[in-house]
C-alpha cells in the first residue's frame, strides 16, 4: 500500500476521492482551503465534480441537492462556514440525506483566529442548528485518521442515511504527515430506493421536511429519536490508552488527545497512575467507555481547546461520581503534555514535596 | 362522449390548495403542459422552495426535492450536476428567489447552470400573509409597510429578470403575465422554450410570470388582474429580454 507524505485537509480530499465520492461543493476559508484546492487538482481527472459555490449556503444546499440523487457528497469549511451552513445541514438530517461534512476547527468566537481550537463541540455534536436533531462526529487526532474517518464517515452516512461530520481543526488540517493511502473497505450495499432521480418505472418521490399537521410533525420526531437512539447504542467509538489500571484519567479528543498521550507516558515515568480515554466519536459520545472506570478512578481532567464543553458530557457519563477538571487552552493555543501533567498533579495533589 | 379537456398528466390528483383568483394553478398547468408535450414527466426533477410555490411539490406529477426558503437553486445545481441528463426546474415566489435567495439566482446565471427557473411574482409575502417583497411596487400597501411602500427607505422593485439578463450564461430569459387568455398562451410559449433550453443544454433559462394575490392584496380576481396589468406591467420589463442565438435557432 502507498505510503506518502500529505498535508492533513489534502488528506481527508484524497480519501474522498477514494472513497467513491462524486461530488464536492465548497467556499475557500482557511484553515480548510487545502481540502478545495486538492479536490478542484485532483478530483476531475477521476470523474468527480467539484464546484467552488457562491456561498457557505450555497454550498450545503448544493449537497442536498446531489445527496437526494443518491450520490455521495462532500463540503468542508473552517468554523465561521460551518455556522452558515447550519440551516441547511438541519434540513439535511431531516430529509435523511448522506453527506459528508467537514469542519475544520478554528477559534472563535466570530471572525476570530485560524488556530487551533475545538471550540465547535457544542455545535457539532448537540444538533448545531435548529430543530432537535444529530449528526454523527468523527474526530481524528492523526493524519492516518484523517484518511480512515473520511473513508469510514461515507459509509457511516450510507448506512444511517444522516449527515456525518469530520471535526478537525487547524493543526491537524496544515500538519504534514505520512499517511497509509489503504484501499476503500467494502462497504454493504446500502438501501437507495428513496432518492430522487424521474421517476421512470415507479411511483414519484418527494424528499422533503414540511409538515403542518403536529400529529405528524410528532410522528417525525419521535421516528428520528429512534434512530439517534440506535446510533447511540451501536456507532460509539473511543480509544483507551493506560486505562486500564489508571487511578486518574484524561479525557480528550483530537489534537489534545494526541498530545495527552505523551502526558500518560511522562507521568508513568513519574510513577502516577494516569490513563487517557479519547473520544473518536463526539456524537454519540461514547458514554459506555466510562462504565468501567466510573466506581474505580479517583479523578477525570479533561483536556480541550475551549472554556469546557465536553466535561459536561463526560460528567453525565460518570454521573458525577468523582471529580472532573478541566484543563483549557484557547484562542488558537495548545498546552504542552508536561502543563497538562502540572495541572493533573496540582489539582489531586500528586506533587512530591520539593519536586513542586 | 368525447372528452375535450383533461388534466394535464403532468399533474397529480390532488386537488389545487390556492385561494380563490391565484394564478398559481394557471402557472402549474402550463408548465405541466410543457412537461407532458416534451415527454420529460419521469425525467423531470421539481425543487419547491418555502412559501405558497412550496405546494407545487404535491401538484407535479414528476420527482420533487423540497429546498430551504431561498435555496431552490442551489438544491436544483446539486441535483443537476449530479444527473447532469436529467430535467431540474425550481418553482419559486419572488421572496424566494429575489429576496432571501437572491445571491443564487444570480450566481446561477453567471455560471450558465442547466436548470431552468420558473419564478412566480406577485409583488408580495403571500404564504406569510401579505408582507413587503422586494419586488413590491412604489406606494404599495402591505402589512409591513401600512403607509404604503417608501422606496426611499424601503427600496425600489426588484427586476429579478432584468438583473439576470445581463449576464452571459443566461440565454434564456422572459418575463411574461398570465392576467389574459392571449398572454397565458404566450407565457406557455416561454416556459416551452425554457425547458427545450435546458434540453439542449445550452445554459440558465429563465420565465418570470407576473401573478396576483387577491387575498393580500384585498381585491376581487378581476380587479386583480386589471391591477397587475396596469400597476406591475409597467414596472417590470416584459417580453423575451434575453434569446442568445443558439435558443433563437432551436
Amino acid at each position: 500500500m502507498e505510503r506518502v507524505l500529505m498535508k492533513g485537509n489534502e488528506i481527508i480530499g484524497e480519501a474522498a476521492i477514494r472513497s467513491g465520492c462524486k461530488l464536492f461543493f465548497g467556499y475557500p476559508i482557511t484553515p480548510s482551503t487545502e481540502v478545495i484546492e486538492y479536490l478542484s487538482a485532483n478530483f476531475p481527472r477521476a470523474g468527480g465534480t467539484v464546484l467552488q459555490a457562491e456561498d457557505e449556503i450555497g454550498a450545503i444546499n448544493m449537497c442536498y441537492g446531489a445527496s437526494c440523487t443518491g450520490a455521495r457528497v462532500m463540503t468542508a469549511s473552517s468554523s465561521p462556514g460551518i455556522s452558515l451552513k447550519q440551516e441547511g445541514i438541519s434540513y439535511s438530517a431531516a430529509v435523511e440525506l448522506p453527506m459528508v461534512i467537514v469542519n475544520v476547527n478554528r477559534c472563535g468566537p466570530g471572525l476570530g483566529g485560524l488556530g487551533p481550537a475545538q471550540s465547535d463541540y457544542f455545535q457539532s455534536t448537540k444538533g448545531g442548528g435548529h430543530g432537535d436533531y444529530r449528526v454523527i462526529t468523527l474526530a481524528p487526532s492523526t493524519a492516518q485518521e484523517l484518511y480512515d474517518f473520511t473513508m469510514q464517515a461515507f459509509d457511516l452516512a450510507d448506512k444511517h442515511r444522516n449527515p456525518v461530520l469530520i471535526l478537525s481543526d487547524g493543526f491537524l488540517g496544515q500538519t504534514m504527515e505520512p499517511v497509509v493511502l489503504k484501499e476503500r473497505p467494502k462497504a454493504p450495499e446500502y438501501d437507495k430506493s428513496w432518492i430522487v432521480n424521474g421517476s421512470k418505472g415507479r411511483e414519484k418521490r418527494i424528499l422533503a421536511s414540511y409538515s403542518l399537521t403536529n400529529e405528524i410533525g410528532e410522528k417525525n420526531n419521535l421516528y428520528w429519536e429512534k434512530k439517534y437512539n440506535g446510533i447511540q447504542e451501536t456507532e460509539q467509538q473511543w480509544e483507551e490508552f493506560y486505562a486500564e489500571d489508571a487511578e486518574y484519567l484524561l479525557v480528550s479528543y483530537g489534537t489534545t488527545g494526541r498530545i495527552c498521550k505523551s502526558t500518560v507516558l511522562n507521568a508513568r515515568k513519574k510513577g502516577i497512575k494516569l490513563g487517557l480515554i479519547r473520544p473518536i466519536t463526539l456524537w454519540p459520545f461514547p458514554d459506555k467507555a466510562f462504565i468501567p472506570y466510573k466506581d474505580k478512578v479517583k479523578g477525570m481532567v479533561t483536556v480541550e481547546l475551549n472554556t469546557g464543553q465536553m466535561i459536561e458530557d463526560v460528567k453525565l457519563a460518570v454521573e458525577c461520581k468523582m471529580p472532573v477538571h478541566l484543563y483549557r487552552r484557547q484562542g488558537g493555543m495548545l498546552p504542552t503534555e508536561n502543563e497538562i501533567l502540572n495541572y493533573v498533579e496540582d489539582k489531586f495533589g500528586l506533587s512530591k514535596e520539593g519536586e513542586a | 362522449m368525447e372528452k375535450v379537456f383533461a388534466r394535464s398528466k403532468g399533474l397529480t390528483d390532488v386537488p389545487f390548495s390556492f385561494c380563490p383568483g391565484c394564478t398559481h394553478g394557471i402557472i402549474m398547468r402550463l408548465i405541466a403542459e410543457v412537461l407532458e408535450e416534451l415527454d420529460i414527466i419521469e425525467d423531470t426533477i421539481g425543487i419547491s422552495p418555502v412559501g405558497c410555490a412550496g405546494f407545487s411539490q404535491d401538484f407535479f406529477s414528476c420527482d420533487f426535492i423540497g429546498a430551504a426558503h431561498g435555496r431552490a437553486q442551489a438544491v436544483g445545481i446539486g441535483a443537476k450536476r449530479a444527473l447532469p441528463d436529467k430535467i431540474v426546474f425550481t418553482y419559486q415566489g419572488d421572496g424566494d428567489i429575489a429576496a432571501i435567495g437572491t445571491q443564487h439566482a444570480i450566481h446561477a446565471a453567471a455560471r450558465g447552470e442547466k436548470i431552468t427557473s420558473i419564478m412566480v411574482n406577485n409583488a408580495i409575502f403571500g404564504m406569510t400573509g401579505g408582507q413587503m417583497a422586494p419586488t413590491s411596487l412604489e406606494g404599495m400597501k402591505t402589512v409591513t409597510s401600512p403607509y404604503g411602500k417608501d422606496v426611499s427607505t424601503t427600496g425600489y422593485p426588484i427586476d429579478m429578470p432584468t438583473l439576470v439578463a445581463n449576464l452571459p450564461g443566461a440565454v434564456y430569459v422572459a418575463s411574461v403575465s398570465v392576467d389574459s387568455p392571449k398572454n397565458i398562451a404566450q407565457a406557455k410559449k416561454a416556459i416551452k422554450k425554457a425547458f427545450k433550453v435546458q434540453q439542449a443544454g445550452l445554459g440558465f433559462s429563465l420565465v418570470s410570470l407576473l401573478s396576483t394575490c387577491p387575498t393580500n392584496w384585498n381585491m376581487s380576481p378581476s380587479d386583480s388582474l386589471k391591477w397587475l396589468r396596469e400597476n406591475m406591467m409597467p414596472v417590470y420589463k416584459m417580453g423575451e429580454l434575453k434569446v442568445t442565438e443558439e435558443v433563437e435557432s432551436l
